[in-house]
């Protein structure tokens, strides 16, 4: 087992950070954490890097106790916080050189684990940290953490501010490092990137509302969704509220998503509803649901 | 029936070159008054500094760019009055209470007493944040932070609202109701200007433009984008168009 | 230790890139010396006066040529009543009035007594002061070389002044600013620049990696030891070049007592640093709780010796105090350590209870 928590509660001054967390990961999985800012992501990070003691519950990291392995962890784990740490003022091979001369190895001695990763930032090396877009300090920030080697790699929303592109090749990265055997545990607000992982947990107010992977989530998900479009989609959504059977009605990309109360709904008695209120061109059909759906109806 | 619009934004060859390069390289778009226009582009392609003299905080260096009737250029005060801005790294005072918020923005956009009396009572009952009037900004979660946020950028009836990453980290659901909002003020006549990093969101938008590397790649609606480019999904649309050029 | 070395590889890029510290680091003392020793001086120097001379006889006549012939006055103009001196002093050139009462010579004579009077403009207080006291001293030279005769049973007052005849103010500021710009540089900038890294997070990384924290610090503050080193040694130089500053004492004890200041100042920094969590509240601990006191307890402007009892009392517990007084009895008294081994220990002391502290407040985690 290469993560293993056991009933971990944080409670800051008046907040309950966490609620009671039991989960594991395997060696060499990529699990996600997924949940909106303030879910208790980032204390969860901090609680397994040791930068935090849980105030109840126990948790392993590469089979080192939190409590009792402190250096151990910090020798073999590699963090990404949630800010991208870089020194703003160094360039690109030197933040690297420095993280890699603080953890007691070489840029080349590695080399291989971060290489197709850096090849793509290597062209700009003499510039400087605070001068790079956002694709290029997450890329720059994931060869730091790298850079010894670490069994776990702990990776604080690497994708947040950051554009879809970017967010395409840093997953893809993920995955290669995935298959060298490295247990990732990244934590993202963004639904659609859950279904890259192997497990996710979903996470919210300090509670893991679901852990499983990504398909057998949506599986379990019994609720029907409709997706429901016509000629006016911003008068839909309060159209569709009015109707009188409606569970639930959330924009969804180009279509609402629709939930009904009832296992009997008919989908032409709503299409004559949205008639009458005025729309043309309506369509509803069934959907599938997405993680994002099931995260809303938790 | 958009030749018959009005345009509330219009942006001929506007360029901003910085020292070592040009950020943004001669863009030309017009923007429909009470139209949601998304404005998209990845980490660097120069949406921000667009973005910036188009609200007359920045000057450009070159092509003109009008702006509520106003050239950003000649008239940045003028334009300053008549658009709101909301940005997702700084919206409101954390150490001041959610009224104290609403009064402090009320006033520096020169709002009487009264109308900003009347303006808090109304939000607060628009947003039902009734029970919080008094809680500090800082107490709050994000989410609702950021629904407020809206609501004061829009205290002074601006007739373009700017929003830059409005929904960044917020929940799922907070979101989407944070889209409602838009949309309601685009029902009233408001223009909306938007940048988002969700695709799904760009769905939501009347016309939405992509730019890499300093120019708009593409313009249209997300139906017409996605026929363009013959994908399902506005994310593909994206990530064909916006490769990662640095 | 190679680690170690990586570390203050990178401290000395953060110092040279950012131009703000650079500016601080070197700017700062070659600026201040010069401001005060050309500007800030409690000197005067050709100062104009008025004479009002009822008298009009050789005794008075002498005096104010004598007056005349010193450096530090100049005699404006002649007055004839007492009117006039408040006119003088309204316009403002005149800053000193010397005033011989009638028949000046004669009571000298048979009175053994005469008086002249310095009427001074004391808006002024400190420059009021030194023209009284120069004034002084030059009729009491004239005095004494008239009573050279054996004759003579008057009660002669002889005033000298040791270490500093020529009551420089160069030789009190050169270890003032020394003092102020060594904590300026090893507490304030230690403590920002740890804070900077908590500020950008990068300290979460560094307390995940098997760096220790005290190599952390260390690595930190190395640095600055050796920038403050080069200040010291700038400051000094300029005092004894330019300014004619002697070094009676040892220069070995001399450097032995500035390291030590300087790990005082940087063990006080890194005490700052535990207690703030951003740079600004760094740079306002270090500016309040560490300039102002400096600056104004610790004897560099004002003397501690005039100060009411209980800043008195409150000045013993400003390092800076201690190392003025080491530094000056080095510099201008040529003393060993023998007779400063008080304030020394003093300083050792201090020093070991900010790093006491600091490791008591230390933090291996964000809590």
């Amino acid at each position: 087992m290469s993560i293993s928590i056991q009933n971990i509660s944080k409670k800051y001054k008046n907040v309950q950070a966490l609620q009671n967390i039991t989960f594991e990961v395997q060696e060499g999985e990529l699990f996600g954490l997924i949940g909106p800012d303030g879910a208790g992501k980032t204390t969860l990070f901090r609680l397994l890097t040791t930068l935090l003691v849980p105030n109840e519950g126990n948790a392993t990291v590469a089979d080192y106790n939190i409590l009792k392995h402190i250096k151990e962890i910090r020798n073999s784990v590699g963090y990404m916080p949630g800010k991208f740490s870089l020194y703003q003022d160094l360039t690109i091979a030197e933040n690297l050189t420095f993280f890699a001369t603080i953890f007691g190895t070489t840029i080349e001695e590695n080399y291989d684990l971060i290489e197709d990763i850096y090849v793509q930032i290597e062209p700009f090396k003499n510039r400087r940290a605070g001068a790079l877009s956002g694709g290029m300090k997450q890329k720059l920030a994931l060869c730091c953490a790298l850079i010894h080697k670490p069994k776990v790699l702990f990776l604080d929303e690497p994708t947040t501010g950051v554009d879809p592109v970017s967010r395409k090749e840093f997953w893809e990265m993920l995955k290669r490092l995935k298959q060298k055997g490295i247990t990732i545990l990244v934590s993202t607000p963004y639904m659609d990137e859950a279904s890259l992982c192997d497990r996710i947990a979903l996470i919210q107010k300090g509670k893991i509302l679901k852990i499983d992977s990504p398909d057998a989530i949506v599986e379990a998900y019994e609720k029907t969704i409709y997706e429901v479009a016509t000629n006016q989609m911003h008068n839909l959504i309060l159209d569709l509220k009015e109707f009188p059977s409606q569970y639930s009605v959330f924009a969804f990309g180009e279509f609402m998503h629709y939930i009904d109360k009832n296992d009997s709904f008919d989908m032409d008695v709503l299409r004559t509803f949205l008639h009458d209120k005025g729309h043309q061109n309506i369509s509803i059909q069934k959907a599938t649901a997405t993680i994002e759906d099931v995260f809303m109806d938790l | 029936m958009e030749n018959a619009q009005e345009k509330i934004i219009i942006v001929e060859n506007l360029t901003k070159q910085f020292d070592h390069f040009t950020a943004v390289k001669g863009i030309s778009f017009h923007v429909n008054k009470g139209e949601i226009f998304g404005f998209l582009g990845a980490n660097g392609a120069g949406k921000t500094t667009a973005m910036k003299m188009l609200i007359g905080i920045s000057n450009s260096t070159g092509g003109t760019a009008n702006v509520a009737g106003f050239d950003v250029h000649t008239q940045s005060e003028e334009v300053k009055q008549n658009i709101g801005y909301m940005s997702q790294k700084f919206s409101m005072y954390d150490d001041l209470t959610v009224q104290e918020n609403i009064t402090f923005f009320g006033g520096i956009y020169g709002l009487s007493r009264k109308q900003i009396k009347t303006k808090t009572e109304e939000l607060i009952a628009e947003l039902q944040l009734g029970n919080i009037a008094k809680t500090k900004v800082g107490d709050l979660p994000l989410g609702w932070k950021q629904k407020l946020a809206f609501s004061v950028a829009l205290l002074h009836e601006p007739k373009i609202v700017f929003l830059d990453e409005p929904t960044g980290g917020v929940d799922p659901i907070t979101r989407r109701q944070f889209w409602e909002l838009i949309y309601a003020e685009a029902h009233k006549g408001t223009t909306i200007f938007v940048t988002t990093h969700y695709m799904d969101e760009a769905e939501y938008c009347n016309r939405v433009s992509i730019m890499v590397d300093g120019v708009i790649e593409a313009l249209d609606t997300p139906k017409k984008l996605k026929e363009q480019f013959q994908v399902n999904s506005m994310n593909e649309v994206f990530l064909k168009l916006a490769r990662n050029i640095e | 230790m190679k680690r170690f070395i990586g570390f203050i590889k990178k401290e000395f890029y953060h110092i040279f890139r950012d131009k703000r510290s650079l500016f601080i680091l070197f700017g700062m003392p070659v600026a201040q010396i010069l401001l005060f020793g050309f500007a800030i001086t409690n000197e005067i120097n050709n100062v104009d006066i008025a004479v009002l001379d009822y008298a009009r006889d050789t005794e008075s006549q002498k005096i104010i040529q004598k007056i005349k012939a010193s450096p530090y006055f100049h005699v404006e103009n002649e007055i004839f009543n007492e009117k006039a001196i408040e006119n003088e002093f309204k316009k403002g050139k005149v800053k000193a009035v010397v005033l011989f009462e009638k028949d000046f010579a004669k009571k000298l004579q048979t009175e053994k007594k005469a008086t002249v009077q310095v009427i001074t403009d004391a808006t002024e207080p400190n420059v009021a002061n030194t023209i009284a006291n120069y004034t002084q001293s030059i009729i009491q030279n004239y005095q004494n070389q008239k009573n050279t005769t054996p004759k003579s049973n008057g009660v002669v007052i002889q005033s000298r002044m040791l270490y500093n005849p020529e009551l420089k103010s160069v030789f009190n500021f050169v270890p003032g600013v020394m003092t102020v710009i060594l904590m300026l540089v090893s507490a304030m900038m230690t403590s920002i620049s740890i804070t900077r890294e908590k500020e950008l997070g990068t300290m979460e990384i560094l307390l995940v990696s098997p760096l220790k924290p005290f190599q952390v610090i260390l690595g930190k503050v190395f640095p600055y030891i050796f920038l403050s080193v080069i200040n010291a040694i700038v400051i000094v130089a300029m005092g004894y070049f330019i300014f004619g500053m002697p070094i009676n004492g040892s220069i070995v004890l001399l450097a032995f007592e500035s390291i030590l200041f300087i790990i005082t100042a940087l063990s006080l920094g890194i005490l700052i640093s535990t207690i703030s969590n951003t740079q600004q509240t760094a740079m306002m601990i270090s500016l309040m709780g560490l300039m102002l006191p400096v600056i104004i307890l610790s004897g560099f402007i004002f003397p501690i010796a005039s100060m009411p009892l209980p800043m008195q009392v409150i000045s013993n517990i400003i390092p800076a105090k201690w190392f003025i007084i080491i530094v000056k009895s080095i510099m201008l008294k040529g003393v060993g350590l023998e007779y400063i081994l008080k304030e020394t220990l003093i300083l050792v002391g201090m020093t070991l209870l900010f790093i006491g502290l600091s490791i008591k407040n230390y933090k291996i985690r964000l809590e």
